[in-house]
């Protein structure tokens, strides 16, 4: 069958604002919609710009509105975004570069705000430190982020003042603070607690419907929200 | 152009990049460069787990896990390095469990393993629970945990740089020359140690598990500048890729109870493999499953198989076997355990193939997954460069892009992540260690000219030529028909034929884009050229090896010649395309070559 893709084009070098172009691609209803941005950058025009790298929803490289909504291409099937055209666009909230490519930058910078690793000075002992199932199974859901950015870049708190550290740094802050291993929960809640952290999420829940991880990160928000009122990890 | 200067340089943030600056950056300003973001790499695919000797569930010891790596690697794996690698193992694991890996646990809170095909108790020949895990998503955890421990210690990287060369001067490795993706700038990095740790090459063949980055980059550049390739023939096919698409199910839902199926009915994996069966090495797998496909045992006659993990066929098989648990309870699933052990596959088959592994079994079909080949080194990380092991100072490889060689003919599930995080390691502690000691040497002026030549010859936007992607097609084809799981003389010469046609139509592209903003098109048609060099290498050492052994299986020479082929091949890639071939020994220590049957 042949598929129509209008895609938002922009090139820095030779465009004012950014354009919508369509291509029309031969494909399977069981292609990936990055399927089709290959065929057209292989055979129609090799201009066009994105990411991407695994090609099965790990990576995290190939985020981007499909439809108006944030999805990886690698993991969003031509049959389950309709039959009409498939509009893509580049995330919304982060500097736009080329097409598809946003500036990745300020997302990594808010992630790296929150320690997002092991704080433990104790002396390790000569094997595993040891971790109940149930202990493990608390922070299960937070360590499946890859980082995609689908999340913050979902959320109207965020494109109101990308100031916000978004979802996605509160996700891997709850990584760590649930983590019975780690000894850092209350700095990582202070820097939480601040006008730029947890209390910018309003559960408008667009980033818990835009996890291609499947994430219940509004209910990690929540879970950071009420260790901060609570001052107990219980 | 920009020039920067570090004690070392890491090129390639995957597994063995990140463990390798973790080490160095201890005591040496370090810098890692990046084609993509560090979170982006294919280490964070890897699923099943890695492989230790914890004896967490079961008795278990290194020597059983040496053992069982010589003989997986059909004994062309050098037996010191093999057997450092599997002592170091355990003291790897629980390093990584210290960095914060949330390992999946047992009930009494240590880290949880299960069985992988290969791994053995060597008393009684079963398979043992060795693999070291976290769900099936292992590799993404150890990705995530170095990238962030990385961070805590102030690693520096450059992120989105293309590294195009590497820099030599008087026979001693100097830096490295690389593209910002973002602006077309050029940069120089002048180091005394250089580690090359840009993982596979997958994306030679059709159907491969392989990202879309695993252009060989690595291998490719030293080529260029003389080094050798070793044991390119030997590339790893694993058994269950999805159906079309090459993405790949982890062996450890064999390890979890899962077994093939072919278009009878039938459990095939028996009549190969009569001990362990599914869990037999993934070169075993992959010939059975090939031989049953073309004896017209696929499903419906096509060519591909079953594999299913429903819990009544897992019930039913692990029944038949009599498997155990370690209390010795019967070993039975239910679709709760299976759901919380393997999510995220059970999420791969709903997605691509719209089927419930609890309820469906999951087409697959062998897909190129791993090379066990690559840059010649040693058990320290230090790249050698001929049969004599001579050391090329200051120049340092990795983890997949490497070959020490651990995994000879054909690796072992678990392995390569085992082999990352143990090399990675040292590379990066002798490379920290040699460029504390050393003297900057002055660099020519003409440094970057290699690197611009090569960008330069493909930048072509007017006039007549051809798109790359048509050649890197062709280039697919024509190595999944001729040097994929079975070969022959006469295959593998139509290939290169082929492949030399290709090179000479390389030489006449056109391209779209001359931009200097994120011209992907350029960069791609570079790692295309790549992948055609290491193609060419590959299949020229394929064609000269006539024996069968591991994951190189020749229709006219279908036995392992131990007599003639036990040795390693070194292939250096001529500036007129021609490959050159000599042969290294293999390093026998404790188990002589033997029949190797599971």
């Amino acid at each position: 069958m042949e598929v129509k893709v209008k895609i938002l084009r922009f090139n820095p070098e030779t465009d004012k604002r950014p354009h919508y172009q369509t291509f029309r691609v031969e494909a399977e209803p069981t292609d990936r919609v990055l399927d089709l941005l290959e065929k057209i950058k292989g055979y129609q025009d090799g201009s066009l710009a994105f990411r991407r790298s695994c090609a099965h929803g790990i990576c995290g490289s190939d985020a981007m509105r499909i439809n108006g909504v944030n999805r990886l291409a690698c993991k969003t099937l031509v049959k389950d975004v309709g039959k009409g055209t498939i509009t893509v666009e580049p995330l919304l909230g982060l500097p736009l570069i080329k097409d598809l490519i946003v500036d990745m930058d300020p997302f990594f910078e808010h992630y790296e705000s929150v320690l997002p690793y092991l704080i433990n000075d104790e002396p390790p002992p000569l094997k595993e430190r040891l971790q109940s199932p149930e202990e493990r199974e608390r922070f299960d859901d937070t360590t499946k982020c890859i980082l995609c950015a689908a999340c913050t870049t979902s959320c109207p708190s965020f494109w109101s003042n990308d100031r916000y550290v978004g979802p996605a740094a509160i996700v891997n802050a709850h990584r760590f603070i649930f983590d019975s291993r780690d000894r850092a929960a209350a700095e990582r809640l202070r820097i939480l607690s601040d006008q730029f952290g947890v209390y910018r999420c309003h559960t408008i829940f667009n980033c818990t419907l835009a996890c291609p991880r499947e994430i219940q990160i509004t209910k990690a928000i929540g879970e950071v929200k009420k260790a901060i009122a609570t001052g107990s990890l219980e | 152009m920009r020039f920067h200067q570090y004690d070392v340089v890491v090129v390639g943030a995957g597994g063995a990049g990140l463990m390798a600056a973790l080490y160095a950056s201890k005591t040496a300003t370090t810098a890692v460069i990046s084609k993509l973001y560090p979170t982006r790499s294919h280490t964070g695919t890897a699923q099943g787990g890695v492989g230790a000797a914890l004896g967490n569930l079961e008795e278990d010891r290194p020597e059983w896990h040496t053992f069982d790596t010589v003989k997986g690697s059909d004994y062309l794996g050098d037996q010191d390095a093999i057997e450092f690698m599997c002592t170091e193992a355990v003291r790897a694991v629980y390093e990584l469990e210290h960095m914060g890996l949330p390992f999946s646990r047992t009930p009494d809170g240590r880290i949880a393993q299960r069985p992988f095909g290969g791994h053995t108790n060597n008393i009684t020949g079963k398979p043992v629970r060795r693999s070291c895990y976290a769900a099936d998503r292992t590799g993404h955890m150890i990705l995530q945990t170095l990238y962030q421990q990385c961070l805590k210690n102030n690693v520096t990287f450059f992120d989105e740089f293309q590294v195009l060369d590497l820099i030599m001067v008087n026979g001693v490795a100097q830096g490295v020359v690389a593209i910002e993706l973002a602006t077309s700038e050029m940069h120089v990095f002048h180091a005394n140690a250089v580690i090359l740790a840009t993982g596979g090459h997958g994306r030679i063949w059709k159907i491969t598990s392989n990202a879309y980055a695993l252009t060989g980059d690595g291998i490719a550049i030293a080529l260029r500048r003389g080094i050798p390739a070793e044991d390119m023939e030997f590339f790893q096919f694993h058994p269950t890729g999805i159906y079309k698409l090459g993405i790949l199910i982890t062996e450890g839902v064999r390890g979890e109870g899962g077994v093939l199926i072919n278009g009878k009915g039938e459990r095939f994996m028996e009549h190969y493999a009569p001990r362990v069966k599914d869990l037999a090495s993934r070169d075993v797998v992959s010939r059975a499953m090939y031989l049953e496909m073309r004896e017209g045992r696929g499903i419906d006659g096509k060519d591909y198989l079953y594999l299913d993990v429903r819990p009544e066929t897992v019930n039913k098989f692990a029944a038949l076997d009599g498997r155990t648990r370690p209390d010795g309870s019967p070993y039975r699933v239910t679709a709760e355990e299976l759901l919380s052990k393997l999510p995220d596959i059970i999420d791969f088959c709903r997605t691509y193939l719209g089927i419930d592994p609890i309820q469906q079994p999951m087409p697959v079909q062998p897909t190129a997954h791993y090379a066990m080949g690559g840059i010649p080194t040693n058990r320290f990380g230090e790249v050698v460069i001929d049969e004599k092991n001579k050391v090329l100072p200051g120049l340092y490889a990795a983890g997949e892009t490497a070959c020490v060689s651990v995994h000879g003919a054909n690796r072992l599930g678990t392995n390569s992540l085992l082999d990352l995080l143990v090399f990675g390691k040292h590379a990066g502690l002798r490379a920290a260690e040699y460029a504390c000691q050393s003297q900057f040497q002055t660099l020519p002026k003409d440094v970057a000219d290699f690197a611009l030549e090569q960008l330069d010859s493909l930048r072509r936007c007017k006039g007549e030529g051809e798109r790359v992607s048509t050649i890197a097609e062709e280039m697919k084809e024509v190595m999944m028909e001729h040097v994929g799981v079975f070969r022959t003389a006469e295959g593998m010469q139509q290939a290169l034929t082929k492949l030399r046609e290709l090179k000479e139509r390389f030489r006449n592209l056109k391209l779209d884009d001359c931009g200097k903003v994120f011209n992907t098109e350029l960069l791609n048609a570079w790692e295309i050229g790549n992948l055609l060099d290491l193609a060419l290498v590959t299949t020229a050492s394929a064609l000269a090896r006539k024996e069968s052994r591991g994951a190189h299986a020749r229709e006219d020479y279908p036995k392992r010649d131990d007599k003639n082929w036990l040795k390693h091949t070194l292939a250096w890639l001529r500036e007129d395309g021609e490959v050159k071939l000599r042969y290294k020994p293999v390093v026998i220590t404790k188990y002589p070559p033997k029949e190797r049957t599971y």
